[in-house]
């Protein structure tokens, strides 16, 4: 068995220093997941594995066997974006576009966080089953993936565009 | 030819364009405007209703958002080989010994190249040395063994994968001779007063130093700015290939077409056999240029006989591209009773290496922001043992700002006056060392605007007046300003096609700026066409001009190359047209192009389009290249972009931490193209002016001569917690004299962000801090 990447089981690298974001950009040629440092203080590499967010570049590929990995490209594709990358463009969340990928699945898995109602830095109550959907909490959550072009204004509003409305509900219950 | 002598070569051709230059200066000066480019404004200035000015999305976007960009390092060459790089770990001697044995038997391993068996390489030509030279550094590149700073390459492993390369990498063993080494300001390898563009980084109107003594107010202050690092989120990197003699070059860069000509100086070819393509490139900031990577990377190519990508780590980046150079400057002001200012000094000194292009040339803010009866400006910079410094974003005008507007904020707190009314107090009525003109300068409107919109009425005068449970808050403005540039070389091609539908060809570059999509709203309203019938490809070393992505003008250079491949395309039409057309007997400034053809200006019913032209005369397609003029307006006019930067802190009563809660942006900066994409690049320049004020700095060993901080823990910038909400507004007034009525965009935001910043801090704790960035152990 190998690893699931979007959908088609892949063979595990023969040579087992191959991470994660080298097996999906250099042998599978899915050079959407970026490389921006190689030592997880980016976050430019981030993908899904089993709907989780992980800095891929700091995982040996030989690990994920088995399990399902989610990169940018199969989040959406060109004739059907998903939400949160047509709110990308409207909300002009990116200017080079290198950071990009990452910041977009690193919210996807984060907002799932939010719904499982996993605290952060900023959650005043950590008990609380529901944390309330706040842009310090979206700030918080996210500043792991960093972005030199600065469009930080426009990826919170992307994603409180895209996820706002639903966390507020939830957090309404 | 000794490093030494050719150094002095190169000062006598400066000194000598020097004077040439000052010749031509005058003459530019004195000439009517007419004769100008930007005498007679860009007709597109009066256009209101087209795609100027419509926040239009960018048409890279739906790539980018799904990763499906091609960046260098991303493109797949079939046979490539992958390259890791071995640094140097002296800042000074020569290579005594290197034992590659092991790493050439390591599994997987192509080869390995050292000074010993790389391919003899000309030195690389100095960005500015001429009117195409790219290189960062102009030190010869694996060529011998001495060591010239600490991080130089000293080895290349070529391997079939990156994990075996790296792994032989680690197998090299090299043993230095160590000198003495220059790695600190106070042991530099000589001081002088530093050059930019071939003139002196220095300036004097009146005896700044008497006026000063005399002066009823003053302040004396030294500021200290580190040195910065870019830290574009993509390393640098290419992926290469050689066909034959020529070589094809996929890379990071803000600078095709000189990358293509400065690689084919090294390495005794043709400009036309190197081609240079970088469609995407993932923040430059001043750091993609021509370092020794791409280099390193053709030269071991060429040896192998295979394709190399050559994908620099983070650590490899901090290694071998330079940064900003660390800053002291010394900022004195005196003032009369009125508060207006009877002497500026800003003096300082910033270290250099000999191989690197310029020093940090603080003064370019001071030269034209305020009106005073005496000014000394000068840079002295230091020559030391490093990596070779360069350029970042607005060079100069970013820790010079520092300085400046910080100390007329210390200023203005000693008169007890508030300091947007001291600044509009000094504002000058014409550039108060040039003498000339303004093209058009609103720093007032940016001001009174940007006060009103922030409730600066609501700030205390008093330092620490506002607190909120553990928070002081205060407020703080800086002026912003960067130069309006436009570069020699500019050229574009239009191409009709049989329906209407255009293409623009040229050489720029998309690094974030929204290259194609603003080029493409200004292209179509020029063409009199829709949005959706332009296109705009660029990107590429064959395509016309030689455009820098550089000193915020690339718009401005494209803008007016394709303004004039306009021309020549009426031209060619009208032409083409012939008697039977209703354009028949017109001239081309008798003609507009409108509604996807051209009509006569005065009598609109005279109207052909373009693909009803094209298709009478049997043409598939139409194609017309116009060239830039010199950019004589700069001399001629004193043109630049403004802004009012507006600052909220709230400093940690306790901890001393700093947070930035609101921020807003006034800007002057002539008409601008897309509210959208331009917003974000004020907005991205304000954040990296956060960093500067509040974190960034690179810390450089000054016993070794190494960059110690190397990497994205240690260096830090701002993250989504540390960025707020930023408001910028803008006055949207044309500058007459530009194409477009557009001034740059893209480095201002940086500029005056850090006094914004510090002032603030003042204002709410009551602490004044000189040594950048401001750190919460300065306000314990």
């Amino acid at each position: 068995m190998g690893i699931i990447v979007n959908g088609t089981d892949v063979a595990l690298p023969d040579d087992p220093r191959v991470s994660l974001l080298d097996l999906l950009r250099e042998r599978l040629r899915l050079s959407g997941t970026k490389k921006g440092c190689d030592q997880g203080a980016c976050g430019a590499c981030t993908v899904l594995v089993d709907g989780q967010r992980i800095l891929s570049c700091l995982a040996l590929a030989v690990q994920y066997e088995g399990r399902s990995v989610t990169t940018i490209e199969g989040l959406g594709d060109e004739g059907a974006l998903h939400p949160l990358q047509q709110a990308f463009i409207e909300h002009d969340g990116f200017q080079c576009g290198y950071c990009t990928p990452g910041q977009i699945c690193s919210a996807v898995g984060m907002i799932e966080e939010l719904r499982r109602g996993v605290p952060s830095h900023v959650t005043a109550d950590l008990a609380a089953t529901a944390i309330p959907h706040s842009r310090d909490e979206l700030r918080e959550r996210m500043s792991g993936n960093l972005c030199r072009c600065g469009a930080h204004n426009g990826i919170m509003d992307a994603i409180a565009e895209t996820y706002g409305a639903e966390t507020h509900a939830e957090a309404a219950e | 030819m000794s490093g030494e002598g050719k150094g002095i070569v190169d000062k006598g051709k400066e000194a000598v364009q020097g004077v040439a230059q000052t010749v031509m200066k005058k003459a530019v000066e004195l000439a009517p405007d007419s004769l100008m480019p930007g005498g007679r404004p860009d007709p597109l200035i009066r256009r209101q209703h087209g795609h100027i000015g419509k926040p239009v999305s960018r048409v890279d976007g739906p790539r980018k958002v799904r990763g499906a960009a091609p960046f260098a390092a991303e493109v797949a060459l079939d046979g490539m080989a992958y390259a890791s790089l071995a640094y140097s770990t002296i800042a000074k001697g020569r290579i005594a010994a290197i034992d590659t044995a092991a790493a050439e038997a390591a599994p997987g391993v192509v080869l390995v190249m050292t000074h010993r068996n790389a391919p003899r390489l000309n030195p690389p030509p100095r960005f500015l040395s001429g009117d195409k030279a790219a290189a960062g550094d102009d030190s010869p590149i694996m060529q011998d063994d001495r060591v010239r700073w600490n991080g130089e390459p000293v080895a290349l492993v070529l391997a079939e994968t990156q994990e075996q390369a790296d792994h032989a990498r680690s197998l090299i063993r090299i043993t230095y001779e160590e000198e003495p080494a220059a790695t600190t300001v106070a042991t530099a390898d000589g001081c002088e007063v530093g050059t930019f563009m071939g003139e002196p980084l220095r300036a004097v109107v009146g005896d700044a130093d008497a006026a000063l003594a005399a002066a009823p107010h003053k302040v004396e202050v030294v500021y200290r700015t580190p040195g910065h690092n870019h830290n574009a989120i993509e390393p640098h990197a290419a992926t290469l290939a050689w066909r034959g003699d020529e070589l094809f070059v996929h890379d990071a860069t803000q600078a095709v077409a000189h990358t293509a000509w400065s690689m084919a100086q090294i390495f005794g070819l043709e400009e036309s056999q190197v081609h240079v393509s970088s469609p995407f490139v993932g923040g430059g900031f001043g750091a993609k240029g021509l370092w020794q990577h791409q280099v390193l990377a053709a030269a071991a190519a060429r040896l192998a006989g295979r394709p190399v990508r050559i994908a620099l780590s983070r650590e490899g980046v901090y290694r071998i591209v330079g940064g900003r150079s660390p800053t002291e400057q010394r900022v004195a002001l005196g003032a009369d009773a009125d508060g207006r200012l009877t002497a500026i000094i800003h003096r300082g000194v910033t270290p250099k290496t000999r191989h690197s292009p310029m020093p940090e040339p603080f003064i370019l803010p001071t030269q034209s922001a305020y009106a005073s009866e005496t000014i000394a400006l000068e840079v002295k910079t230091c020559y030391l043992d490093m990596v070779a410094n360069t350029f970042m974003r607005a060079p100069g005008e970013a820790v010079g700002t520092v300085a400046l507007e910080c100390a007329m904020d210390e200023l203005a707190e000693q008169l007890g006056m508030d300091p947007i009314e001291l600044r509009i107090r000094n504002e000058p009525e014409k550039d108060p060392i040039s003498g000339r003109p303004f093209s058009s300068r609103n720093i007032v409107a940016a001001y009174r605007a940007g006060a009103e919109r922030f409730g600066w009425d609501r700030r205390s005068p008093t330092p620490r007046a506002r607190r909120e449970g553990e928070w002081l808050v205060g407020m703080g403005c800086a002026t912003a300003t960067y130069p309006y540039h436009r570069m020699p070389g500019g050229a574009a091609r239009i191409t009709l096609d049989a329906q209407g539908r255009a293409r623009v060809d040229v050489a720029a570059h998309e690094m974030g700026m929204g290259t194609a999509t603003a080029q493409a709203q200004v292209a179509a309203d020029r063409l009199g066409l829709p949005l959706e019938a332009v296109t705009v490809r660029y990107g590429d070393s064959s395509l016309p001009g030689v455009i820098l992505a550089g000193g915020s003008q690339q718009t401005a250079s494209v803008g007016l190359s394709v303004m004039m491949a306009h021309q020549e395309l009426v031209a060619e039409l009208l032409k083409l047209a012939g008697n039977d057309s209703p354009l028949a007997g017109l001239s081309a400034n008798e003609v507009e192009s409108a509604d996807g053809g051209l009509r006569k200006l005065d009598e609109p019913g005279h109207f052909e389009s373009y693909a009803s032209i094209l298709g009478r005369a049997g043409r598939g397609e139409l194609a017309a290249e116009g060239s830039a003029p010199m950019p004589l307006e700069t001399m001629h006019w004193s043109m630049h972009s403004h802004g009012a930067m507006f600052c909220e802190v709230r400093v940690n009563a306790v901890t001393g931490e700093t947070r930035v809660s609101r921020f807003l942006g006034s800007f002057d900066c002539g008409r601008i193209l897309n509210p959208k994409t331009a917003a974000s690049q004020f907005r991205g320049g304000i954040i990296m002016g956060l960093g500067l004020a509040l974190m960034e700095e690179t810390q450089f060993d000054e016993r070794k001569g190494r960059i110690m901080n190397r990497n994205l823990a240690d260096y830090h910038v701002p993250v989504h917690m540390d960025v707020p909400e930023i408001d910028v507004i803008w006055t949207d007034i044309p500058d007459p004299r530009a194409p477009m009525g557009a001034r740059g965009i893209g480095e201002i935001g940086i500029t005056g962000t850090g006094a914004a910043v510090a002032n603030a801090i003042h204002n709410a704790t009551g602490r004044r801090v000189r040594d950048f960035p401001i750190t919460l152990d300065q306000l314990l």
